[in-house]
């Protein structure tokens, strides 16, 4: 098997958000700010990279009628971790990521990972496949959080960047701005494929 | 008491005010995913409705009656010594909903094939969507009470459906469109819901 293939595969290929559109509601909820955006893709890695880890390990005892449950049983005790450990050591991310947290678990990305690879292959190529997904899933945050952040407070990471004179777009941290900014983010993808 | 007041504005702000779909962002891929068709959005409307409030129901009792007992404080037990289980309320709540939608699935398809057939392809997507995770924290987080909770569901549902339905009654428009190739398909669809959600921003100040 051709790990790097294997990684590379979450971050083009099949990037979650870019190609896949799954886990679309944390997508647009928390990417008010590129931190947020950060935050929520690297919280979604680790659970990615566990449940894959585990599913894959487990795969031949879990009967195939009630596979799904399974694995959202090994996907919830992931997140509580990733709550229990973000509440303990960064309260404020914590805070302000709020709801979407514990929905990680009903994060498609996640289950669809579980069903369509980890559940089919070995551990090793499992925690790769999670890694390369989380990443793309991180990056795809990151860039649309960062466009959002900069046109609608004229900072990046919470630094100043356009300067005082900016009157900041309002609209692209309020609701309406992310769906406009994902699709405008998405027609410029297709423009630069195509161009390829 | 003013209760049904109350309960009308928590009505009008999980289905207008603070749309679940359009201002929350809970429950976007269903919204993405099944609104190519009016009737398909339909179908799923009324999956969904069904399972939130029964979900709301059900997770409100799960809450109170094993995650934070406090009722055992009237059986003398003492205050500090009650079970706090919150650490799994993450996994108790989705058990209850997959468990909820399997239940669903088969009590329909015993007492209305017809209506069987309809929803049931959507039936086992609605165990990860997020609204209805969504709105069962949002109802313990608020601290509702049983009807508040289930009402609040109710509006959660009506708001998704309204938001659905709508979206994809402008999308088979955009099918007939002349759209530039960049923006054909996803693209132009979340601008389209990027306008829906500011026209629903109008809806700001209506409730609290």
């Amino acid at each position: 098997m051709n790990y790097r293939k294997v990684f590379m595969n979450g971050i083009t290929k099949e990037n979650p958000v870019f190609r896949l559109l799954l886990g679309m509601c944390p997508t647009l909820a928390v990417t008010t700010s590129a931190t947020n955006g950060v935050g929520m893709g690297l919280a979604a890695t680790f659970v990615l990279v566990g449940s894959n880890l585990v599913i894959s390990l487990i795969k031949d005892f879990i009967p195939e009628k009630i596979r799904i449950p399974s694995f959202i049983v090994v996907i919830a005790t992931f997140v509580t971790l990733v709550q229990l450990i973000m509440e303990a050591y960064i309260p404020d991310l914590y805070e302000s990521l709020g709801l979407f947290i514990p929905l990680i678990v009903v994060n498609c990305i996640i289950l669809q990972r579980a069903e369509a690879f980890a559940s089919k292959n070995k551990p090793f190529a499992s925690i790769i496949d999670g890694l390369g997904m989380g990443l793309g899933f991180t990056i795809a945050l990151t860039a649309l959080a960062s466009v959002r952040e900069l046109f609608g407070n004229g900072t990046l990471f919470g630094l100043e960047v356009m300067g005082a004179a900016y009157q900041p777009a309002l609209i692209f941290i309020l609701a309406p701005g992310g769906f406009i900014a994902l699709g405008l983010l998405l027609a410029l993808l297709n423009v630069m494929s195509v161009k390829e | 008491m003013g209760s049904i007041q109350n309960i009308v504005m928590i009505i009008i702000s999980a289905a207008l005010v603070n749309n679940f779909v359009l201002s929350r962002f809970l429950g976007i891929c269903p919204f993405l995913g099944m609104s190519k068709k009016l009737e398909t959005a339909v179908g799923m409307s009324a999956a969904v409705t069904f399972v939130m409030a029964l979900a709301s129901i059900f997770t409100w009792i799960v809450q109170k009656v094993f995650l934070q007992p406090t009722w055992l404080v009237s059986f003398g037990v003492a205050a500090d010594k009650v079970p706090d289980l919150m650490y799994l309320q993450t996994i108790a709540f989705i058990l209850v909903i997959a468990s909820l939608v399997q239940f669903v699935e088969m009590l329909i398809q015993k007492t209305n094939p017809a209506l069987y057939s309809a929803l049931g392809v959507y039936l086992p997507l609605i165990t990860t969507n997020c609204a209805v995770m969504g709105v069962v924290l949002i109802n313990i987080q608020s601290e509702y009470t049983l009807v508040e909770s289930l009402f609040n569901g109710v509006g959660a549902a009506l708001g998704f459906s309204i938001a659905l339905i709508l979206f994809a009654g402008v999308r088979e428009r955009l099918e007939d469109a002349d759209i530039p190739d960049a923006f054909k398909g996803f693209p132009i669809a979340l601008i389209s819901a990027g306008l829906l959600s500011i026209a629903f921003m109008a809806f700001q100040g209506l409730a609290g």
